[in-house]
């Protein structure tokens, strides 16, 4: 069977605002882009953003960069690369009046300078009063960012393959990655994308727990076509718990009710941040704010019948407040949990939210392996920013209002060094037929029509190991028989079928190619965190209940076959000081 | 509880057929595409387009007991049953609950849906006072979803002439931002009779619109525009 092929100078694989920002960089630079995205893409997740982005324009407090460098260095407990956090600290002003140029409509003080919100673990004058560093439209950011990326891209003429579905990368016989093999969802047909450099831009793996903020199609699926590129997993274990999901439901309350004032509460009616972060309070960082209120609940404290949440109070900002500055979350309140917060407070619990790991990469978005001469060799061509990629800014712990700066500063500066690339590589290289074929038998392996299991099943079940096993607080046992456990179902994965063998937009396909995907980042996951015999940021072992710089500040580097290696931070920053590691109080 | 569902797959079925599923007893507070998603368990090749569940991305837009909506926002409580759903009316089926938009996000290109500034750029944020932002509140809010577009009998009718609610809800987004330099063309290439006059003030858009937007408000603020503009 031949396939059909298109050409392209770059391949972005993923429409959220990472490959949206990259996409209009190289389009304005008269590079020819492919954008291929799963969903329409203003249907990525970036659009569910609500609370802000960082960026320290000053407009409400004073402020500058470096204190944002040092809030995020200390926010990932030390984790974080200082090269690539000055890097994007840097640039966060830049890229946010960029935004503001491409349309963004950001909420707005009386000035009319943009508004600023204070959101966690944000400081002046490192680690004194708290800043007010994040740029808002309303509580519908995301949205906003989103969907003004996308229409400027419309404006450069960007290619866009809607809703067409990245199987796995490609390569030369000599390994360079030259494009993807992708599926046309509404034909079910396979298509090859040729590209002289690829960018993976395809979000995070949240649907990795049951109950999680992330949309069902945040499978990891560019993690995974890395994994089997070859290429490892960095810092995998770190998996953030974002501290006010509605609780049973998961639907995220921005930490910018939090910022505007609001504040958590237990059965007993006590502010309890307040025992946990005596300075910061209710924005302290997320890891501490998450676990502060699975503690509360464990020691039974938690509130509703079941004593299994707290409660957020925001009634005391007034009606005007939240319908001007957190509409969306009050619609969200209200729609799933029939609770006004303009009269009543709402039920949260830690939930599942974003990936700190990653594909490893510079700060440049080049893909970077270990080698014998150096940990980090790039490879040419390759590339990955946003959720996906691990630069690494945020470490062990990301800050809230990080992200979309992570994925606008490293989105561009990826096109950047692309447009670098493509003048010193004019031409295509020859695709090696073995690595189309490989590719190809993941799609038609699930046309085999013999009986066995759904994919359904075995991925409710792995969605409960994950938060069972691998959750806010994890130790040794808990997390070899979750190792065990993944590992059976992964064996059940090789046995399930389909029972819908139709090409037109099967969706029962899809989710099987997913869950495979979703598989690998499982066993990632839970591989590097059983390793990790440490406390640190979103990591919290109650076997090793310190941080110890000493033998774990490194990054862990996890391989498709489940070997893991390790790797040093890179703790010196482009021109200023080093921020050693301290102790973390907030 | 009960669902009727639309099912179509042009490789295997001659025509359309209503199927039916029975879920038993449902938790409280259930929505309607955790419904679909328990459906879609029992029968994989089930078909429709989700993704953050929460009434931000658009995917899931329907028509539901008649009305245009999202499943995940729509609670099954509130809805009459066997709850009957069918796709998007009046836009070519692909498969089951799955439309093609294609001529939808056409549309919306159409209106040039981005912010114009020609002025050399402020190296920072150009200004708007919170009242012109203001402005934009009920506007940028748009999720694409179509609901609105395919509840409109004007759209039905002249699907490749008349823009649709959708895409003059954007045409007047950008026309009301202050930062935006470009209203003549904008205004300019809504005139004639159909673009933007095909809209008789029916009003179906308001009615199904998931975010609460209202396209034919818009509509009539640009008519206001032109008219003033062309005194
Ligand atoms: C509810 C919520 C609220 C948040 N709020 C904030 C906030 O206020 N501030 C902040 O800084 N961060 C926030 N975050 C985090 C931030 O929004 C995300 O980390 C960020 O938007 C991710 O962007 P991205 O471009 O990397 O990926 P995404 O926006 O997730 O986009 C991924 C893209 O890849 C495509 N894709 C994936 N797999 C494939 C495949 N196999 N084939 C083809 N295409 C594929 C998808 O279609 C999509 O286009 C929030 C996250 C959530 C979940
Ligand atoms: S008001 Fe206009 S746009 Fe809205 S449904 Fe009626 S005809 Fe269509
Ligand atoms: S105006 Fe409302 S109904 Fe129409 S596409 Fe936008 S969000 Fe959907
Ligand atoms: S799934 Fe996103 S709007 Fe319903």
């Amino acid at each position: 069977m031949t396939i059909p092929k298109r050409q392209f100078d770059t391949l972005i694989i993923g429409a959220g605002g990472g490959g949206l920002r990259a996409a209009l960089q190289l389009a304005q630079a008269d590079a020819s882009v492919a954008v291929v995205s799963k969903v329409f893409p203003t249907r990525s997740h970036t659009v569910a953003a609500q609370g802000g982005v960082n960026a320290a324009l000053a407009n409400v407090t004073e402020d500058n960069w470096h204190w944002h460098m040092f809030d995020t260095v200390k926010g990932s407990d030390y984790l974080g690369d200082q090269d690539s956090i000055e890097y994007m600290c840097r640039a966060a002003s830049r890229v946010v009046y960029e935004l503001e140029h491409f349309g963004v409509p950001f909420s707005r003080l009386d000035t009319g300078k943009i508004y600023q919100r204070a959101f966690g673990g944000q400081s002046q004058n490192f680690g004194g009063a708290q800043a007010t560093r994040t740029c808002a439209a309303a509580d519908r950011t995301g949205h906003a960012i989103l969907h003004s990326l996308y229409q400027q891209n419309i404006r450069a003429k960007t290619h866009f393959f809607d809703e067409y579905f990245a199987i796995d990368l490609i390569s030369d016989d000599k390994g360079f990655i030259l494009g993807a093999l992708v599926m046309e969802i509404e034909t079910g047909e396979p298509l090859l994308i040729e590209a002289k450099s690829t960018l993976i831009a395809t979000g995070g793996a949240g649907q990795l727990y049951r109950t999680t903020t992330n949309a069902l199609i945040n499978t990891g699926d560019g993690m995974a076509m890395t994994l089997r590129a070859g290429i490892p997993l960095q810092d995998m274990e770190f998996f953030q718990f974002h501290p006010t999901g509605i609780a049973g439901r998961g639907m995220l309350i921005t930490e910018g009710v939090r910022g505007e004032g609001g504040f958590l509460v237990n059965s007993d009616n006590e502010r309890f941040m307040e025992r946990y972060a005596p300075n910061a309070k209710d924005l302290a960082s997320r890891d501490i704010v998450s676990r502060a209120i699975a503690i509360e609940v464990r020691e039974g404290r938690g509130c509703g019948p079941d004593k299994d949440h707290v409660l957020l109070k925001i009634d005391h900002l007034g009606a005007d407040v939240i319908k001007k500055r957190l509409p969306g979350i009050r619609q969200s309140s209200i729609t799933f949990v029939k609770i006004d917060p303009i009269y009543d407070p709402i039920p949260v619990y830690p939930t599942a939210h974003y990936t700190m790991g990653g594909i490893p990469t510079n700060r440049y978005g080049q893909i970077v392996v270990p080698e014998k001469e150096s940990p980090e060799v790039p490879i040419p061509g390759l590339y990955a920013a946003g959720e996906c990629a691990c630069v690494s800014v945020h470490g062990a712990n990301r800050l809230g209002g990080n992200s979309l700066l992570d994925i606008l500063v490293f989105g561009r500066a990826a096109a950047n060094h692309i447009i670098g690339y493509l003048k010193e590589n004019r031409y295509h290289r020859p695709l090696s037929q073995e690595s189309v074929d490989k590719a190809m038998q993941r799609l038609t392996r699930w046309d085999d029509k013999s009986p066995g299991e759904s994919v359904d099943e075995i991925k409710n079940e792995l969605k409960k190991v994950m938060e069972d096993h691998c959750s806010v607080f994890r130790d040794k046992q808990v997390l070899k028989d979750g190792i065990d456990k993944v590992n059976v179902l992964s064996d059940r994965l090789t046995d399930a079928r389909l029972t819908d063998h139709s090409k037109i937009f099967n969706t029962a396909r899809v989710e099987a190619l997913e869950l495979e995907n979703l598989m690998d980042i499982a066993k990632a996951t839970v591989v590097s965190a059983h390793a990790r015999e440490e406390s640190r940021g979103a990591h919290s072992r109650v076997d090793f209940t310190e941080r110890d710089d000493v033998h774990w500040l490194k990054h862990s580097l996890y391989y498709l076959d489940g070997q893991l290696e390790y790797k040093p931070v890179r703790t010196k920053p482009l021109t200023v000081d080093t921020f050693p590691p301290k102790p973390r109080v907030y | 509880m009960k669902l009727k569902i639309y099912r179509y797959n042009p490789s295997q079925d001659q025509k359309p057929k209503m199927q039916e599923f029975d879920l038993g007893e449902t938790a409280p507070g259930m929505m309607l595409l955790e419904a679909l998603l328990q459906c879609k368990n029992s029968d994989e090749s089930l078909s429709f387009r989700r993704s953050c569940g929460e009434g931000v991305c658009g995917s899931d837009a329907m028509n539901i007991n008649g009305r245009n909506g999202l499943a995940c926002i729509t609670s099954v409580a509130d809805l009459k049953q066997p709850i009957v759903i069918r796709p998007l009316p009046g836009r070519p089926v692909i498969r089951d609950l799955i439309v093609d938009l294609s001529g939808f996000y056409q549309q919306y290109r159409t209106v040039k849906p981005y912010l114009v500034y020609n002025d050399p750029k402020p190296e920072v944020e150009i200004l708007q006072s919170p009242e012109d932002r203001d402005e934009l509140d009920g506007l940028y809010e748009c999720i694409l979803c179509a609901c609105c577009s395919t509840a409109c009998p004007s759209f039905w009718w002249n699907p490749d002439k008349f823009l649709g609610p959708a895409a003059l809800l954007q045409a007047w987004r950008f026309i009301a931002d202050t930062r935006d330099q470009a209203t003549e063309e904008r205004l300019a290439s809504l005139d004639g009779p159909y673009r933007m006059f095909r809209c008789h003030t029916i009003m179906n858009c308001v009615e199904v619109c998931p975010k609460g937007l209202n396209p034919t408000s818009a509509i009539g603020k640009i008519r206001q525009k032109m008219l003033k503009q062309s005194l």
